[in-house]
């Protein structure tokens, strides 16, 4: 059962921002409503106030330029993976968001409720960091840009202040001969991860030595996190199977997953070390080919 | 506390006053009286509630009715053109693609939405396109049967 709350419509980033100054912790922000309205339901978050900015339409946009890719915060996911630039340079974008959720789901939620939701089995996270993602977040006090990587907390937790609000993803260009990858393994498809694994690579001149590589793992740990060992393990040196195998195991020690019914906190490590050794090599395949 | 919505259900203009919290589906079965829309799992994972916002499917238990201002909605009973049934429906008659009937507004819905969006798939497009519904008695051929049926042009449209 819902309880009553009061609703807003605002029309403009400014008039929900204003809204959110007034309202500060008893409000909550609702889009799509595809993760909010079930922990509603569930009795979990009641808030006073709700601040509805789906209508916001100068928030919904996908936009390539020079300085990389911009997706508006209230973009759907069905959007981001049908949009033909997004296909062509940031595949791995659409793929994940193909099997993000079904159908239904993708063409009313949108990629920034999924972000700040905080749920550490959500899809778009772990890719965005290994796509080193920044978000941009808008304020009373005007606005300030964070790393993806370092945006969520904890559980269901992510760095938005009272009165704050995401605008923007953006995503960098990416440098030439990367290649990057994602899976999310899962027993329903197109439900929530057991675990997941996004990796990028990028490859020297020529020589083929790995110059970049990022990891990210979902559902492994509180957040998503960015296995910066693992990472260590693959920079600078020609990637192999027993070095992808090692930062598969190593990644693991960084993993720090829960038990629940999908499984236990073993089985989830062994996922990580099977995921991000595959996920990798698909990456590094890819980036071969860009 | 209530607030306005006007929309339209299946071409019919609705000007109603609801409370904030009231559900899409919510306002269908019980304000506008429109029951072929079920209310199945009530959390986004059956899809039975399947309706056209807009021309998008989505779950109208996970929609806030007020969300859908302004916006054309079409259930299930706006398939039919009169009396005449849709090529889908009619197809799921002749297939036997339902037994107890509980899912099959929602597949009615999700597959005009993919017919609508790619009026030829493929056996594992139709099966992608309806896997947001969950169906306990056909085991889904019988539907992936009915659908193909009319993306071979085997039922013609109702002038």
């Amino acid at each position: 059962m819902i309880n009553d709350f009061e609703h807003f419509a605002p029309k403009t980033l400014k008039e929900a921002l204003a809204l959110l100054a007034k309202y500060g912790d008893d409000c909550k922000v609702i889009c799509g409503g595809q993760s909010l309205l079930i922990l509603m339901r569930q009795g979990l978050v009641s808030p006073k106030y709700m601040v509805d900015i789906k209508g916001i339409a100068e928030l919904s946009y996908i936009k390539d330029g020079k300085d990389g890719l911009k997706i508006g915060a209230t973009t759907t996911h069905r959007t981001v993976e049908k949009s033909p630039v997004i296909k062509k340079k940031y595949p791995v974008l659409a793929e994940m968001e193909t099997r993000l959720a079904s159908i239904q789901t993708r063409n009313w939620g949108t990629i920034g409720g999924n972000i700040c939701h905080g749920d550490p089995a959500g899809d778009p996270v772990p890719v965005l960091i290994a796509l080193n993602a920044t978000l941009t977040l808008a304020g009373a006090k005007g606005t300030r840009d964070i790393p993806v990587e370092d945006f969520s907390l904890d559980y269901f937790e992510v760095d938005l202040k009272d009165g704050e609000l995401l605008t923007e993803i953006t995503i960098p260009p990416p440098p030439p001969r990367t290649g990057a990858a994602y899976y999310k393994f899962n027993v329903i498809e197109s439900d929530l991860a057991t675990a997941s694994v996004a990796a990028s690579v990028t490859l020297g001149a020529g020589d083929g030595v790995c110059q970049d590589v990022r990891i990210a793992l979902g559902a492994a740990a509180p957040t998503a996190i960015r296995a910066k060992k693992a990472e260590k393990v693959l920079k600078g040196k020609k990637i192999t199977d027993a070095l992808l195998k090692q930062a598969g195991e190593v990644a693991a020690t960084e993993a720090e997953p829960i038990s629940d019914i999908y499984a236990s906190d073993e089985y989830r490590l062994e996922l990580v070390k099977v995921l991000v050794p595959r996920m990798t090599k698909e990456a590094l395949a890819r980036a071969k080919k860009a | 506390m209530k607030k306005q919505l006007k929309f339209k259900v299946n071409g019919q203009p609705y000007e109603l006053f609801v409370k904030p919290k009231t559900l899409l589906v919510e306002v269908l079965r019980d304000l506008v009286g429109l029951t072929g829309t079920k209310r199945g799992c009530n959390s986004s994972s059956c899809g039975a509630c399947t309706v056209m916002l807009n021309g998008m499917s989505v779950k109208s238990c996970s929609v806030l009715a007020l969300q859908a201002n302004g916006a054309e909605v079409v259930t299930v009973e706006g398939l039919a053109k009169g009396n005449e049934l849709s090529p889908l429906q009619k197809s799921f008659l002749d297939h036997g693609a339902f037994q107890c009937g509980f899912c099959t507004p929602g597949m009615l819905m999700s597959s005009t939405a993919l017919l609508t969006e790619n009026p030829r798939p493929t056996k594992l497009e139709i099966k992608e396109g309806i896997d947001g519904n969950i169906c306990r008695c056909t085991g889904y051929n019988a539907i992936v049967r009915a659908v193909t049926a009319v993306v071979k042009g085997e039922y013609k449209e109702a002038k």
